[in-house]
């Protein structure tokens, strides 16, 4: 930084008011802080720009996904709304179905998931305390006792599996109580609903079982943490989203 | 004094994730070099503007005379115009208009022009053109299964996209079509995601963004709307498919098709027209976008003259891009839409011409008094500008619900959307080619070609789509396969004729362009690294770019990207990465 101001104060005597052209910006000092600043390119050894960079693509990434629920979701209120011409009697009827939730069933899953939400943060919590001890531990002769290496990301897993099953189970109770995909538009929307959220939560769990693999391979702690950070925070989300469909599927019937 | 790239020493090197690639899969297939994925970028567009264009090419010809037999291809039958139609429509807008200026140029020279060494994630990257390429295989397979492409338009209305029973081209065709929208935006989300990450993380010191090239903004804020327009076409998509295949009814209502009642109830074809345009109209945007930004930097680098108002350049951008998702309904005032949502998507849509004016008017404002230097890219960027003023004058026609209505299912409508957002995207393109060849392939482009094919070009276009404005108030309908035996368009035959020989000229001299390009590419003379004399950090680098852009010295931004003709400094442009002050008169 210190070369950086030398730099502008010696190349030429001293402007009062450096305005240019309209509209371009003129010549300013530079603004250190303005731009990346010290950002090193992808890949930069530095972890925490890393994980910063990889948390904003998340949370960029979240808009999209969101935007996908904000669309079922206005399908879902503008197809609740319509009426339907009846066939029989040529009058119009309402064609969506009040559907029989599985309601325990349901409240089961999300304590499923609500639990694996906070896993997952034990995991998140765990290896950010390891990422950051990393660099002390890798001193010769420095020893800081026994991290604890409890297996939170395994228990998130299996929790994630335990809640995708649950779900599996509510579809197929749906079915016996007679409500298919194509029996009414609510039961439709019911399951493209829970679907596209059991979609979202298989490719955290795919990410997760990738963390735990690299972890078997010894890959840099500091690599791993980023892919668990950044999981966990999508998982949080994901729990949201589904506490999200099952207020909208509970109470707007 | 001046002492760019001198401060390699004084800031860490940006370490590049990965190496050069040596072996030849990874170096030019899959690449993880943003340069090598917007050029695989440009040249997926490039084959696919030629798919495209060939398809118009039989429909102009089917047009005029329909009965002709074709060598090859045989009678045009009307649903086979209805499948050139919708594919022409479809690889236009998704595969040329969306990849080429954002994909390509955008991914080529973002992270250059912001002193970034590559995209924020190299991997997604080459993820997202390689889902772009397997989108554009599907979509083209469509072609070559039983009943051949769909015959549904791009805009894929229901009922007719959501009943394999209502064509030939609805069966497995429109399946193809739909899996293939689907994949692109699966596909342009991941772009979407990588720009605004790169934008928003990987600028080099002293690039504010009020500093980044009105081309970094157009790609930012198109990659903006990407992100929340695709996943809205996603979604409308994967319900589409479920009416099609697994018997829901989103879309379709109670319909009768040949004597027989298909199985669906109560859909909403309405539905799927909200939740199309509500992607549709933004993707008008996402397509014109990224050339208004080349054109603001070629004008003004060309004209010798900072861009006439940059924040005001920004906050048009910006205003165009939200307007952009509060106007959908325009595309709807033919479905019997209350007049109180027509009356205010009217506002909103008119409200639209304020951004516009400004980006216009600040266009000429930069070219006025400048030393004009009248090349190639200036002649197309100058090219955007008219194109956008003639086919933009005819949106508030449209945007008044009263004149849409009568004008909306005629030619008129192909005539103006054509101008806009066709060709003058196209030009956007066009300039960009010409522009930043010299820095992608280190050689210049013929300049002698180069106008021939800018002024054929420019009257082509103008020839074949200014009549359809008249066309369309006459009353030709857009979309009729046939036309020539009604008695009332007799006398518009003869136009019809004309268009069509102006297409032929038009399409054929597309040949110059790509001929001048490949030959360029080998034979053109050596491009120094700033031939254009231009500001921003893509020319302060070697031609072509090293692998890490910038060669291990990441530059340092002083200034904004728009410094000519600055009095006192030595030459008529100061870039981006000089230092130096310079005393005012």
């Amino acid at each position: 930084m210190a070369t950086f101001s030398s730099t502008v104060t010696t190349t030429d005597p001293v402007v009062k008011d450096p305005k240019t052209g309209r509209g371009s910006g003129g010549t300013r000092p530079p603004v250190p802080g303005g731009g990346g600043g010290d950002r090193g390119g992808n890949g930069s050894s530095d972890h925490g720009e890393r994980l910063r960079r990889t948390r904003l693509g998340l949370i960029v990434g979240l808009v999209a996904s969101t935007m996908v629920f904000v669309s079922f979701t206005s399908v879902y209120v503008m197809r609740r709304g319509l009426p339907t011409l009846d066939d029989r009697t040529g009058g119009y009827v309402r064609d969506w179905l009040q559907v029989s939730l599985p309601t325990t069933l349901l409240l089961v899953n999300t304590f499923l998931l609500l639990l694996s939400s906070i896993t997952v943060e034990l995991a998140r919590r765990q290896i950010t305390r390891q990422a950051a001890l990393a660099p002390v531990r890798s001193i010769p002769g420095v020893s800081i006792g026994k991290e604890p290496n409890f297996p939170w990301l395994g228990i998130t897993v299996v929790l994630g599996l335990a809640f995708l099953t649950g779900q599996w189970m509510a579809w197929r109770e749906l079915g016996n109580r007679g409500f298919y995909l194509a029996t009414s538009p609510s039961s439709s929307m019911i399951y493209v609903l829970t679907g596209a959220h059991a979609l979202h939560l298989a490719g955290g769990l795919l990410v997760l079982l990738y963390a735990g693999a690299t972890a078997l391979r010894h890959k840099a702690v500091e690599d791993r943490r980023i892919v668990v950070d950044v999981t966990a925070w999508y998982w949080h989300f994901m729990a949201l989203v589904w506490l999200y469909i099952f207020a909208l599927l509970e109470f707007v019937r | 004094m001046v002492a760019q790239d001198a401060h390699d020493d004084s800031h860490r090197h940006a370490v590049h994730a990965h190496a050069a690639p040596t072996s030849f899969i990874r170096k030019y297939i899959f690449s993880l070099d943003h340069k090598v994925i917007g050029l695989q970028y440009y040249f997926l567009a490039l084959t696919a503007v030629f798919v495209g264009m060939f398809l118009s090419l039989l429909m102009r010809i089917h047009m005029v005379w329909p009965g002709a037999v074709l060598p090859l291809i045989g009678e045009i039958k009307p649903e086979t115009y209805l499948s050139l139609l919708t594919m022409h429509g479809t690889i236009m807008v998704f595969f040329v208009l969306t990849t080429a200026p954002q994909g390509g140029f955008g991914n080529y020279f973002l992270p250059i022009q912001i002193g970034a060494p590559d995209m924020a994630f190299p991997v997604l990257n080459m993820l997202s053109f390689w889902t772009t390429f397997i989108a554009f295989v599907v979509i083209l397979a469509a072609f070559f299964v039983t009943g051949g492409a769909p015959l549904h338009g791009w805009t894929g209305y229901a009922p007719l996209s959501a009943l394999p029973s209502a064509g030939p081209g609805q069966q497995l065709g429109a399946d193809l079509w739909i899996t293939s929208i689907a994949i692109f935006c699966v596909a342009s989300l991941m772009g979407a995601l990588n720009f605004i990450t790169t934008v928003l993380d990987l600028r080099a010191k002293g690039m504010t963004m009020m500093r980044m090239p009105l081309t970094v903004w157009s790609w930012f804020i198109t990659a903006i709307l990407g992100l929340l327009a695709f996943g809205v076409l996603l979604s409308a998509g994967i319900l589409l498919l479920l009416d099609r295949n697994l018997g829901t009814s989103f879309y379709v209502p109670l319909v009768v098709v040949n004597g027989q009642i298909m199985g669906h109830k109560g859909g909403s074809p309405l539905l799927w027209q909200h939740l199309f345009w509500f992607f549709g109209h933004p993707e008008v945007y996402i397509a014109i976008l990224p050339g208004m930004g080349v054109a603001s930097q070629l004008l003004s680098t060309f004209s010798r003259k900072p861009i006439f108002g940059y924040k005001a350049m920004v906050y048009a951008l910006m205003g165009i891009g939200f307007l952009g998702f509060m106007v959908w309904g325009h595309h709807m005032f033919m479905s019997g839409m209350s007049p109180y949502s027509a009356f205010a998507f009217s506002i909103m849509t008119m409200a639209i011409g304020v951004p516009s004016a400004i980006k216009t008017f600040n266009w000429l404002g930069t070219i006025r008094g400048g030393r004009v230097r009248f090349q190639t890219p200036m002649l197309y960027a100058i090219g955007f500008v008219s194109l956008f003023v003639s086919g933009g004058l005819s949106g508030p026609f449209l945007a008044q619900p009263v004149l849409d209505i009568p004008l909306h299912d005629t030619a008129f409508v192909v005539g103006h959307f054509h101008l806009i957002m066709g060709v003058a995207a196209i030009f956007g393109m066009f300039a960009g080619t010409y522009y930043w060849f010299p820095k992608m392939f280190g050689r210049m482009m013929d300049e002698k070609w180069g106008r021939v094919h800018f002024f054929l070009t420019l009257a082509g276009t103008y020839a074949i789509f200014m009549p359809m404005h008249y066309l369309g108030m006459a009353g030709q309908p857009r979309r009729y396969s046939q036309f020539t035996e009604l008695a009332y368009l007799q006398h518009l035959i003869p136009l019809n004729k004309f268009i069509t020989y102006a297409a032929i000229l038009t399409i054929s001299a597309q040949f110059i362009f790509v001929i001048n390009l490949f030959w360029s590419m080998f034979k053109g003379p050596k491009a120094s690294d700033n031939p254009w004399e231009a500001t921003t950090l893509e020319w302060t680098t070697a031609t072509p770019p090293p692998h890490d852009n910038f060669g291990g010295k990441t530059p340092v931004v002083y200034r904004g990207p728009y410094e000519y003709s600055v009095p006192g400094a030595p030459k008529d442009y100061v870039m981006q990465n000089d230092p130096a002050t310079y005393p005012t008169h």
